[in-house]
């Protein structure tokens, strides 16, 4: 058996957690193991349905007044629980904030290995290899795990979801038992800020800024851009961050976040090795700069050569026309 | 307070990565290496709650003797000490082994520790595993990827980042804390630092003071291979007016790419 946790954000399944769950499908029809899902909390039955509709046979709803808010000390010892019952080959999460808060930590529970943030996995021989970028990009590292079972997280946007068919399964109820001693930290409270946007990580689309953006008002002409652009968000270069011009939770790069969106538009982004480690795997590539020798056109799949603000206005129409129809 | 800051020497950012013939390691030759950018927000967050409260900072590394040089910079930064615990291995890629030396570290060295602060991951390996392994095997709670925190007495809260939004986390100490960029700005090293640093003895663990079993070092991990990501081609640069451009480029995203 796989077991795939599944992430949940106010009362909804994490798109990355049906990512997971598609990858466990094939993998687990290669191997011939079922998948089964685990969810913590409660008032989960709503969401049946869709977790059987992309491929697993069995929900555990790991229930738990402890479970209410996220804890990973509660989940981590609720999942415990279910993997000494279940003794599954594989235990999958999503890379998200809270899949690599809580699978590290359940992986010292059970004094296993951990694949964090694959992009690939491959059966060989019967067993599991995993693949993964290191040095944000720069290199990619294959690794089995030679533990059981087997734990790994999945970088959100990186494989592909299965096709959803109307198909049931069995849903199991677990009360799990947690010392309340064992929870010494919990999450209190969600903050958000004002005009909550799409994370670099979860974006279809980006739209980067670099020094070339000359300034924090600029920002702007980017926002705008993106607001025009389904599941886009807007993304910034370290200089950019460091300049004050934008947050730094908006940065791409090996001292930022390693994205792989469908679209990465750079405009005014000159290319740091750095800055290209953490976005190369995106599937395709739009630079804009005023320097034809900027090396970001060296991985580019169409650049413009060009003041980029004279490029963004027509572009920005030209994208809701095309989008209009 | 009592705090114990994690560092590891990592490759600089800026620095090209190649592969060895093996496809087992990568080329140290050549490479400059740093302290990991996520380590040194951490260290100057001890700095910073140690002038407010008072106590002791204790920076630690597990690694070769080249991690002295990253040592000195945080005794130079302002740290009272530093250990390191010397690794026999180089690079593992294996997070449990690391946790494994530093949860037994701190229950032999540092068993009186108020927090245990960490970069939310090493820039290299990427695992952002050791900071949570450390925590489940003492027992101690965890915050991640920390952008804003605050100690009060036995208690600690802190502000860490998920997608699109922050999640307040509040624990008790002691505790795991790993930092991110926007949590400070770390402090440059003064002259007088730089001198005191070179006058500091740094003492060296090995292992087998540590009582660490060889099955409890051995990595849960192997390593298949490394590989150079697929090289990406230079595509098409699309001239004429602004307005053209613009307008080709959609027309290509749309009918070629297929990406909007």
């Amino acid at each position: 058996m796989f077991l795939v946790f599944i992430e949940t954000r106010e009362g909804k399944i994490k798109k990355s957690s049906l990512e997971v769950l598609s990858e466990a499908q094939r993998r687990g029809g290669e191997l011939g193991e079922d998948v089964a899902a685990a969810l913590c909390g409660s008032n989960m039955d709503c969401l049946n349905p869709e977790i059987f509709s992309y491929g697993a046979s069995k929900v555990f709803l790991l229930e738990n007044d402890q479970l209410g808010a996220y804890s990973s000390q509660g989940y981590a010892t609720a999942l415990h629980q279910l993997a000494q019952e279940l003794h599954p080959k594989a235990i999958f999460f999503a890379a998200t904030a809270m899949g690599k808060d809580l699978a590290p930590r359940l992986a010292a529970r059970l004094g296993v290995g951990l694949a964090s943030d694959c992009t690939g996995i491959a059966v060989k021989d019967g067993t599991m290899e995993f693949t993964r970028p290191i040095y944000a990009g720069k290199a990619f590292l294959s690794l089995s795990l030679k533990s059981s079972p087997q734990l790994a997280t999945l970088r959100p946007n990186v494989f592909p979801l299965v096709e959803p068919r109307n198909k049931a399964g069995e849903v199991v109820k677990k009360d799990v038992a947690i010392p309340e001693s064992r929870i010494k930290g919990l999450v209190a409270d969600i903050l958000r800020e004002k005009g909550e946007e799409m994370d670099v990580t979860e974006a279809d689309v980006i739209v980067s800024g670099g020094r070339g953006m000359k300034g924090p008002e600029n920002f702007a002409l980017l926002k705008e851009l993106s607001a025009v652009i389904p599941r886009s968000t807007v993304g910034a270069s370290r200089s950019a961050v460091d300049s004050g011009w934008i947050g730094h939770q908006s940065q791409v790069g090996q001292t930022g976040k390693t994205v792989s969106p469908n679209l990465y538009m750079a405009f005014g982004i000159s290319g740091a090795i750095q800055h290209l480690a953490g976005m190369s795997s995106s599937k395709f590539i739009v630079a804009v700069n005023k320097d034809p020798d900027a090396p970001i056109f060296k991985v580019a799949d169409y650049g413009i050569v060009g003041d980029l603000f004279q490029v963004i206005p027509p572009l920005k129409e030209a994208l809701k026309k095309a989008l209009a129809e | 307070m009592n705090i114990v800051v994690f560092v590891k020497r990592v490759p600089d950012t800026e620095s090209k990565i190649r592969i060895n013939h093996e496809t087992t390691s990568i080329v140290e030759e050549g490479l400059s290496f740093i302290i990991s950018p996520n380590d040194e927000y951490a260290v100057e967050e001890a700095l910073r709650l140690k002038e407010a409260k008072g106590g002791q900072v204790t920076v630690v590394s597990v690694g070769t003797d080249e991690s002295l040089v990253i040592l000195k910079k945080c005794l130079a930064m302002g740290a009272d000490e530093a250990v390191l615990i010397k690794d026999p291995a180089k690079e593992t890629y294996d997070g449990l082994r690391t946790a494994r030396v530093i949860a037994r570290a701190v229950e032999k060295k540092f068993p009186s520790s108020d927090l245990l602060l960490f970069g939310k991951q090493a820039v290299g390996a990427d695992n952002a595993q050791v900071p949570s392994m450390a925590a489940e095997l003492l027992g101690f709670p965890q915050a991640n990827v920390v952008i804003k925190l605050e100690i009060d007495g036995n208690q600690g809260t802190a502000h860490r980042e998920i997608e699109g939004a922050m999640e307040k986390v509040t624990f008790s100490l002691p505790a795991v804390v790993s930092a991110q960029k926007g949590l400070n700005e770390p402090r440059y090293e003064t002259l007088k630092g730089i001198m005191a640093a070179k006058r500091k003895v740094i003492p060296v663990v090995t292992f087998e003071e540590l009582g660490l079993s060889q099955e409890e070092t051995a990595p849960q991990v192997e390593v298949v291979r490394l590989e150079m990501p697929p090289a990406r081609q230079a595509g098409k640069i699309i001239a004429g007016t602004p307005e053209d451009a613009a307008r080709e480029l959609v027309r290509l995203l749309r009918n070629e790419a297929k990406v909007i």
